[in-house]
């Protein structure tokens, strides 16, 4: 083992206190220590966008980021977006009822992604919300039900939700 | 056991060193004059996938995210100063880069991804030296001045002088990049950045810069283009700079005058031979000069 630091951050929420190595992503001290692998990881080279997570509310590519410069931020990953086990994050509630996903790869980095986004433009364009999701790779969708998932969950968090509706 | 919770096979993408991260700008130069092959870190989003390839192999990584007093854009007399670690994302969203430098800002939405330039910063962008990218371009375009600084003090280059070669600055091994300072054109001006990529926040196979300045009878007085994505770097396509002064530019003067774009020499690689990068400077920088056009004449 070479070189390692303490580090502390927070993970949802949760206050975590790890040695790492120092070489070690974020991405793989998410998923292999801590743990959380619903962060995926596709390209490990900030192609993909799969392992997008968000630090201090902004996102980010956690392969392209060491996990030691991690220490003393707040990170949310896809683990930590529902309210409650039992209920989800409008913008999941979304890509479920819209058939946002098919294998569910893409998936985490594509709600991290537009949790952001639409905080940041609560009332988007279809292009601007295909713009927002361009650095995030999905093979099956085709992005149509992404698009549309997006679009339905920006009106449900503007308080416009009409559940079950398509678009 | 999980593999994910066997702590003995856990994976290693970046091959090993050993990490320092500094807290001023001294102790980083003082890293610099000590330590064999270190590498900077800034926002990580061109050295980090190299590590993760392996591309680079550094005995010594120093971190500038916990560097303080990197992190700013400031207005001054002349335009702008802007710290070296400033991301990506601060200059999207400023409201001053916007307003004086609206090329900037123009082209700062072709960079990468949200999720990159939240990250990436436009110190680590000028010293990486893509030539593609955005930010280098509009550095040229703008006669940007880069300030470093290094064990015997700080110094400035004139971004003319700032490549010297592919993906090589002329940032010495025991020098940071500290700030960049801009000059702002006078309100009014015209301005385009335009690029041609395959997708959405690929690197661009060529992209054109411009600005323009007018006189009262729509006459070209001062006209800046940087062609990007061509050669090992960024260039001023000066002759046609100079084919412009004086011009009130139709669609067909303008076709005519960007044809001098074709002889630069240019990359042949998976990505496009030659010719065709050749002939996209062409409708790129005439395409983006009718847009500044418009734009410094009030038609746009």
């Amino acid at each position: 083992m070479g070189q390692t630091r303490r580090i502390a951050l927070t993970v949802n929420g949760k206050r975590y206190e790890e040695e790492v190595e120092v070489r070690v992503t974020l991405a793989d001290f998410i998923r292999h220590q801590l743990g959380l692998t619903g962060t995926h990881l596709g390209c490990e080279h900030g192609v993909c966008g799969a392992c997008t997570i968000l630090m201090d509310g902004r996102s980010l590519r956690s392969c392209l980021m060491l996990a030691v410069q991690a220490d003393g931020h707040d990170f949310l990953t896809v683990e930590g977006i529902a309210p409650s086990p039992d209920k989800l994050h409008p913008l999941q509630q979304a890509f479920h009822e819209n058939h946002g996903l098919q294998c569910g790869f893409c998936t985490p980095g594509m709600l991290t992604t537009l949790l952001e986004f639409l905080r940041d433009n609560p009332n988007p364009t279809e292009q601007e919300v295909r713009i927002a999701i361009s650095g995030n790779l999905c093979r099956c969708t085709g992005y149509q039900n992404i698009v549309i998932s997006a679009l339905d969950a920006a009106k449900r968090l503007r308080g416009e939700a009409q559940p079950g509706s398509l678009g | 056991m999980l593999y994910h919770h066997n702590r003995e096979h856990r994976p290693m993408k970046p091959p090993p060193f050993n990490y320092h991260d500094p807290k001023t700008v001294d102790e980083v130069v003082g890293l610099l004059s000590t330590l064999d092959n270190a590498k900077l870190l800034a926002g990580g989003q061109s050295l980090m996938p190299m590590l993760n390839f392996r591309y680079v192999q550094p005995d010594h990584i120093i971190d500038l995210n916990r560097v303080e007093g990197l992190s700013y854009i400031r207005e001054t007399p002349e335009g702008m100063e802007v710290g070296a670690m400033t991301r990506q994302r601060d200059l999207e969203f400023s409201e001053l880069v916007a307003k004086r430098f609206p090329l900037m800002h123009e082209a700062i939405g072709n960079i990468g991804h949200r999720q990159t330039r939240n990250r990436g910063t436009i110190g680590g962008s000028l010293c990486h030296l893509d030539p593609s990218a955005e930010l280098v371009s509009c550095a040229m375009t703008l006669d940007a001045v880069v300030v470093v600084a290094g064990p015997t003090g700080e110094r400035e280059i004139a971004f003319k002088d700032f490549p010297v070669g592919y993906l090589t600055s002329a940032v010495e091994p025991n020098e940071v990049l500290t700030a960049i300072k801009f000059t702002a054109w006078p309100a009014g001006h015209g301005y385009a950045f335009m690029e041609f990529a395959r997708r959405h926040g690929d690197f661009a196979i060529v992209s054109a810069a411009t600005m323009l300045q007018v006189d009262g009878d729509g006459k070209i007085t001062r006209a800046a283009v940087t062609l990007g994505g061509m050669g090992a770097g960024p260039v001023r396509a000066s002759e046609l700079e100079a084919a412009l002064i004086g011009q009130a530019p139709d669609v067909e003067f303008l076709r005519q005058a960007c044809e001098s774009c074709r002889r630069f020499e240019a990359l042949d690689d998976v990505h496009a031979p030659a010719w065709y990068r050749q002939h996209l400077a062409t409708v790129m920088s005439r395409r983006a000069l009718e847009r500044a056009y418009a734009r410094a004449t009030g038609k746009a």
